[in-house]
């Protein structure tokens, strides 16, 4: 993985520096609040219900176990002892006081970690697929392009105050296991005619109140030339943006209101002045950071067989274990969604727990996914029961990927100032109700994802089930989406109908579910029923 | 009722105005009447509070304070998910109070 170099270090312990005295005069009163608060959002520190809240970067949600383990000691030392993976691969803690944040931001920096860029009108952390360099059925390892996205959208002048955020993710497969069309610049690595990389570039995506999926712009561009299309595309939003419109200053509403057709018109012909900048990567540099990204040693002559005596590993690695491109090693995915648990909360034990795996079975490799769980991408087969040991001992061992319980929630009215309701109960009620693994399993792949308000961190606009918690008259209420996904088939979920309390939505999903198992034909999964016969049956189901 | 809650500035904990300092105990909230900018604007130059505002809230027959949106009564007793975490760890109906 990417290793910071001294300019690197220099830059990060220099933003510490500035941190740490502009904290002190805020402490002091020699700032006021309003002066404060940007500065502290450039760092990732926020102010939510309870305390600040600290959201720290995780690159394409790549971590090594020196990482995760400082992120324990984070959690312990500064914490109440957890953190929380969100919905952007990044992590999240809750309970962080003002006067201790420059000191975390110094530990950070020791393990090449940091905070910028992970708030305000900024590039925010770009991602992408958390199997990445692992995948078998990736085109190249997707992360050094992200890296290199990183390294030129941190701190550059043009992108410091823009509109609004912007989001990017990178994807090498035909499978979209990132939700790359609900970014901002969405890139899937593809290989031309003649062998060559280059992107498909997918412009204008993004959730909120105003949900809008990307649409392609390229088929291809080639790979060296992604800096000045990306700089086109920022060009063309900074001119036009809605920058008295906080409602409006997102690039989707732009691309929307000028329409695809013409926004890719101006995007391209600003492309073609842009270019003449060589602002681009020299190919010495690609190879540079690709270097960085070199495939661990995998041994070869590994065994493709897993012992499965053991009936409870056999479920495990039925759900939990994806194929990985070198033989003999598999991809084994750690669920952070226990019943009746916080999807994506982990204890700093836990965290290093799966820091000692990653150590001692996957190179040193950890991910974590948009979907709140982490992976651990290089496990040899022979090692998985090994590993599926401990992850018992240590509580992570749930089978549940991708199936009803593994619920994508934002954390909601319980920790979020923005939110207008509770996601975690209701995620909650729902994984107690479908408890059962059996009926799980007889399920199959269902998504279900919870946002507390329309801001939608939980993305229910892609769920399959979505829920949006709203205010009702000082009352928590829950719509029902159904049919929206995040995959290569990318979709927006639409409104059932009227809202529910929190028993009432908990009732709604499961008379939705139970319909889907009445009429499905074979093979299908819910959303391809849903698909295939529309909103009118389901609705007729949940609202009788 | 009109009661002033904010943050501390320091550790941002959520506190609440008592008429001459700030408790973390929504009960210690005092009745502000329609004094409560001119005491924030005292409170925020004193760098004692962040992000202070002025709510409704009224009180229970017991004589608690209870404010009136479900955001400030989750504020004032922590996340409902972690009783653990929350002002009354002991109490494990305490979240009902939120609701």
């Amino acid at each position: 993985m990417y290793r910071y170099d001294k300019y690197d270090q220099a830059m990060v312990d220099a933003r510490v520096a500035d941190f740490r005295d502009q904290t002190r005069r805020r402490i002091a009163g020699l700032m006021t609040d309003d002066q404060f608060k940007p500065l502290r959002l450039k760092n990732g520190l926020y102010l939510q219900l309870h305390a600040y809240m600290l959201r720290v970067a995780i690159p394409y949600g790549t971590l090594n176990s020196r990482q995760m383990r400082k992120l324990a000691h984070i959690a312990r030392t500064y914490d109440r002892g957890y953190g929380h993976f969100t919905t952007r691969q990044n992590i999240q803690y809750n309970w962080i006081k003002l006067e201790q944040a420059p000191d975390i931001l110094a530990e950070l920096a020791t393990v090449e970690m940091h905070a910028i860029q992970t708030s305000g009108e900024s590039i925010r952390n770009v991602s992408a697929d958390h199997y990445a360099g692992a995948a078998a059925d990736e085109v190249i390892d997707p992360r050094p392009w992200a890296e290199m996205l990183r390294q030129m959208t941190t701190f550059m002048p043009e992108f410091s105050y823009l509109p609004r955020k912007f989001k990017i993710c990178v994807i090498a497969s035909d499978e979209d296991r990132a939700a790359m069309r609900w970014h901002d610049f969405g890139l899937r690595i593809v290989r031309n005619g003649a062998g060559e990389i280059g992107f498909e570039v997918y412009p204008g995506g993004g959730m909120g109140r105003t949900p809008f999926i990307a649409y392609k712009a390229r088929d291809f561009l080639p790979a060296n030339q992604i800096f000045s299309y990306l700089q086109a595309v920022l060009r063309v939003w900074n001119r036009h943006a809605r920058r008295d419109n906080i409602h409006k200053q997102r690039m989707k509403i732009l691309v929307h209101e000028l329409g695809e057709e013409e926004f890719t018109r101006q995007v391209e012909e600003t492309f073609q002045h842009v270019l003449t900048l060589g602002s681009d990567f020299p190919q010495a540099e690609y190879d540079r950071i690709a270097d960085y990204f070199t495939p661990p040693p995998f041994e070869t002559g590994l065994s493709e067989e897993i012992d499965r005596s053991d009936p409870d590993f056999a479920v495990w690695v039925d759900q939990q274990v994806a194929e990985h491109k070198a033989p003999g090693y598999a991809i084994a995915n750690v669920s952070l969604k226990p019943v009746g648990g916080i999807a994506g909360d982990i204890s700093a034990e836990q965290m290093e727990v799966v820091a000692d795996l990653a150590e001692r079975y996957s190179f040193d490799e950890l991910r974590a996914s948009h979907a709140q769980n982490l992976v651990l991408p290089h496990v040899r087969k022979q090692d998985l029961y090994a590993v599926w040991q401990a992850l018992v001992d240590a509580g992570l061992a749930n089978a549940n990927l991708d199936l009803v319980t593994d619920i994508i929630a934002c954390p909601g009215l319980d920790y979020c100032s923005l939110a207008n309701a509770r996601s975690i109960p209701v995620a909650q009620r729902i994984a107690e109700r479908f408890e059962d693994e059996a009926r799980q399993k007889d399920i199959g792949e269902l998504k279900i994802k919870i946002s507390g308000c329309i801001n939608a961190c939980g993305h229910h606009h892609a769920g399959h089930i979505g829920i949006l918690g709203v205010d009702r008259k000082g009352t928590e209420n829950y719509q029902l989406l159904l049919g929206g996904s995040g995959d290569e088939n990318t979709t927006q979920a639409k409104i059932t109908g009227p809202g529910f309390d929190e028993a009432g939505i908990v009732d709604a999903v499961e008379r939705a579910v139970e319909h889907y198992r009445v009429i499905r034909e074979p093979g299908e999964r819910f959303l391809d029923t849903y698909r295939r016969v529309g909103m009118d049956g389901f609705k007729e189901a949940i609202y009788g | 009722m009109k009661i002033i809650t904010g943050n501390d500035l320091r550790t941002g904990a959520v506190i609440w105005w008592t008429g001459q300092d700030w408790s973390v105990h929504v009960e210690d909230a005092a009745d502000v009447g329609d004094h409560g900018e001119q005491i924030l604007a005292v409170e925020d130059a004193a760098c004692r509070v962040n992000g202070g505002y002025v709510i409704e809230a009224v009180k229970d027959a017991d004589g608690g304070v209870r404010p009136a949106h479900i955001k400030d009564r989750v504020r004032a007793l922590g996340p409902t998910v972690r009783p653990d975490l929350t002002l009354k760890p002991a109490d494990p109906n305490a979240g009902n109070w939120v609701i």
